[in-house]
């Protein structure tokens, strides 16, 4: 066996393919049973950009809190939540990891520290800088990081945020997951300024801007800023430029792409592909080892839906339950 | 030991002994400490009307200033919250409400029930409201019909001091977001008030004023406007009971009913604008659960629908007097059918 070029060893690479492979599986049978319209609600999937939720999250442990976005689920399966509990909640039962009553845009479990996905674009900020200062009041060493899209990377919530997370000095981190579209508007146009960086210096924390197609990019310039949260030394701000393989939403006919995009993309920039060419090439894992991951990827995701579609639906006295802790 | 101290002093003192009770509160907001990296005092302000001036010197950085930044800060007390802290913030004037609402009504008061059961969100939110300040607009509104709309928010408004500290020390120590709203005119107003710590619990009104003619509600300031005209119509010799609800959400039914179907007769006093506050709220609720009681029309007395004026000789018009919630009472005691229609 060659020797290991890479910054993390054998397991743990083996470990990020699988988290990338569970991503990628998921949301493609989402797309296959929303379009057989099994799944009620919309959904909104994070294929292609698997590489920055993974390179991100294999940094944290489950006293770290992440707030994510609508396009949550890779950010939920990267942080460690129950596949089967996510898709019970997809579909809506009881079993889900909200007992149906989130769906897709709020999976969360505190348990994890996934403080929720979120339909409201750039809220998940704010909270992370307080979940942060817990974190920081404790002095438990726990870091805050949250996602937005290009698209929320506007919003005032998110502005403010990078505002205080640097006046009080908190450990968090910042990823702008930037796949060139916000819903259907071109980030090129929607961001005024020219670079990220450039906006986390007028805040006064550092920006640094990676290739989020490519995990170990990602792994590396997450490594160092999430360090330096944990220490005390600050916030910090991460661009992904990454693809989305599919819509805004699903049943989007993405009719903004530029003709033979979204080809040019999957054929080229497909994370997955990227990561496991590279750690064949280098002949650190085999073609066999990795087609055995996708095996067991796949039977996960088949049962998670057997079992999903297979689980009681909430009844009518769940209508009115944890509205409060008590009233 | 009781003594007598003001509804703002209530209010510091509710926070400084739950910050001592419990190393999880931390408090936040602008200019709560007020000067911090100023080249003067610390604790320059404590707070835009000095609310928490002092706790700075016993409770140290657990005071927190923040920037201008509502929706930023708002949303941190509440990421806080989910994560094991229990933050009381500051919001000024909760006007403000409108910068940093989807924080609280998006996230803080959906957590629970989005999350399946899962999360607590014990965070509060204070800050003044109410008119008589000449403060205008945008610094004077009584919008707790709108919190009182949100499932998931509970929404707390004292009249007086003793209610005040009782009520603060309830919400902190409550799991679920409180919205706690404080009458600016009611800061200087004194009576005993314990020295010790206790709580007041939600969803139990106060009666103020026995009386078997007439039920008057209210809550805030106008409790007191309902007072002055329960004794003006004693003179008369029209006895009100008068009811502080004391708590919006949750809100005291079994009270209410029970003093209608005694009384026959129900005045609902509300400083919020007159479509959809906690005014048509009750007189909805007692029509369709004590309808076969009531003895006349229920009247409401509620502010204009109209923003806060500025001009002091507009702004006395605007709040509810004592005299508009005796005429109210007036039109229930007379033959039914003969009351004049009310314009809202």
């Amino acid at each position: 066996m060659a020797q290991n070029p890479f910054p993390l060893g054998k397991d743990e690479l083996l470990k990020a393919y699988r988290t990338m492979r569970t991503i990628r599986e998921f949301e493609e049978r989402l797309h296959v049973d929303f379009a057989k319209g099994d799944i009620p609600g919309f959904v909104h999937l994070y294929a292609g950009e698997e590489a920055c939720a993974t390179g991100i999250m294999m940094h944290l442990n489950d006293n770290d809190r992440i707030a994510s976005t609508h396009r949550g689920h890779g950010h939920c399966i990267a942080k460690g939540v129950d596949v089967h509990a996510m898709m019970a909640e997809i579909y809506g039962r009881s079993t889900g990891a909200c007992r149906g009553k989130g769906g897709s845009m709020h999976i969360a479990d505190l348990s994890k520290g996934m403080m929720g996905a979120n339909g409201i674009l750039g809220a998940g900020a704010p909270l992370i800088c307080g979940a942060a200062l817990a974190a920081k009041v404790r002095g438990d060493r726990g870091v805050g990081i949250t996602f937005v899209g290009d698209g929320a990377s506007n919003q005032g919530t998110f502005l403010e945020s990078l505002n205080l997370a640097a006046v009080w000095n908190l450990p968090v981190v910042f990823v702008v997951e930037n796949n060139g579209y916000a819903e259907s508007t071109a980030m090129e146009w929607a961001v005024s300024c020219d670079s990220y960086v450039d906006r986390a210096t007028g805040f006064g924390m550092p920006g640094v801007t990676v290739d989020g197609t490519d995990f170990f990019a990602v792994y590396e310039a997450a490594g160092e800023i999430i360090r330096r949260a944990r220490d005390g030394g600050g916030p910090a701000l991460l661009e992904c430029n990454m693809v989305r393989f599919y819509g805004h939403f699903e049943g989007d006919a993405q009719t903004y792409r530029a003709k033979g995009e979204l080809e040019a993309i999957r054929a080229s920039r497909d994370c997955l592909t990227i990561l496991s060419e590279r750690v064949i090439e280098a002949g650190v894992i085999g073609r066999d080892e990795l087609q055995a991951i996708d095996r067991e990827v796949n039977a996960l995701i088949e049962d998670a839906v057997r079992a999903a579609k297979a689980a009681p639906l909430p009844v009518a006295d769940d209508l009115l339950r944890d509205v409060y802790v008590s009233y | 030991m009781s003594r007598k101290i003001s509804m703002k002093q209530a209010i510091n003192e509710a926070l400084d002994l739950e910050m001592r009770r419990d190393p999880t509160v931390i408090v936040m907001g602008e200019d709560i400490v007020g000067g911090t990296g100023a080249q003067g005092e610390d604790d320059a302000w404590g707070g835009v009307l000095g609310v928490t001036k002092g706790l700075y010197a016993k409770h140290g950085d657990r005071l927190m200033d923040t920037p201008l930044s509502e929706s930023a800060y708002i949303g941190a007390a509440i990421g806080a919250a989910a994560c094991g802290l229990r933050p009381v913030a500051e919001l000024m004037f909760l006007d403000f409400m409108g910068v940093c609402f989807d924080q609280i009504f998006n996230q803080a008061a959906k957590f629970r029930y989005m999350f399946g059961g899962k999360a607590e969100t014990p965070v509060v939110i204070r800050g003044m409201v109410g008119a008589g300040f000449r403060a205008a607009a945008q610094h004077s509104q009584m919008l707790t019909p709108l919190f009182t709309h949100i499932p998931g928010l509970k929404v707390v408004c004292p009249s007086n001091a003793y209610d005040a500290k009782g009520l603060l020390i309830q919400s902190i120590r409550d799991n679920d977001p409180v919205i706690f709203c404080e009458h600016k005119n009611l800061y200087g107003l004194e009576c005993e008030v314990p020295a010790e710590s206790y709580a007041i619990p939600f969803g139990e009104a106060n009666v103020l004023r026995d009386g078997d003619d007439v039920t008057i509600v209210s809550y805030g300031l106008t409790v007191h406007r309902a007072m002055e005209a329960a004794t003006a119509l004693a003179k008369d010799g029209t006895e009100a009971e008068v009811i502080d609800l004391r708590t919006l959400s949750p809100i005291d039914w079994d009270t209410i009913v029970e003093s209608v179907e005694r009384t026959g007769r129900l005045v609902v006093v509300d400083e919020a604008h007159p479509r959809c506050n906690l005014a048509t709220d009750i007189a909805a609720f007692v029509g369709q659960n004590a309808f076969g009681a009531l003895k006349a029309g229920i009247q409401m007395v509620t502010a204009p629908h109209t923003p806060v004026p500025f001009a002091p000789s507009l702004e006395d018009l605007y709040v509810p007097s004592a005299d508009s919630i005796a005429s109210a009472v007036r039109r229930t005691l007379s033959p039914k059918g003969a009351s004049p229609r009310i314009a809202a």
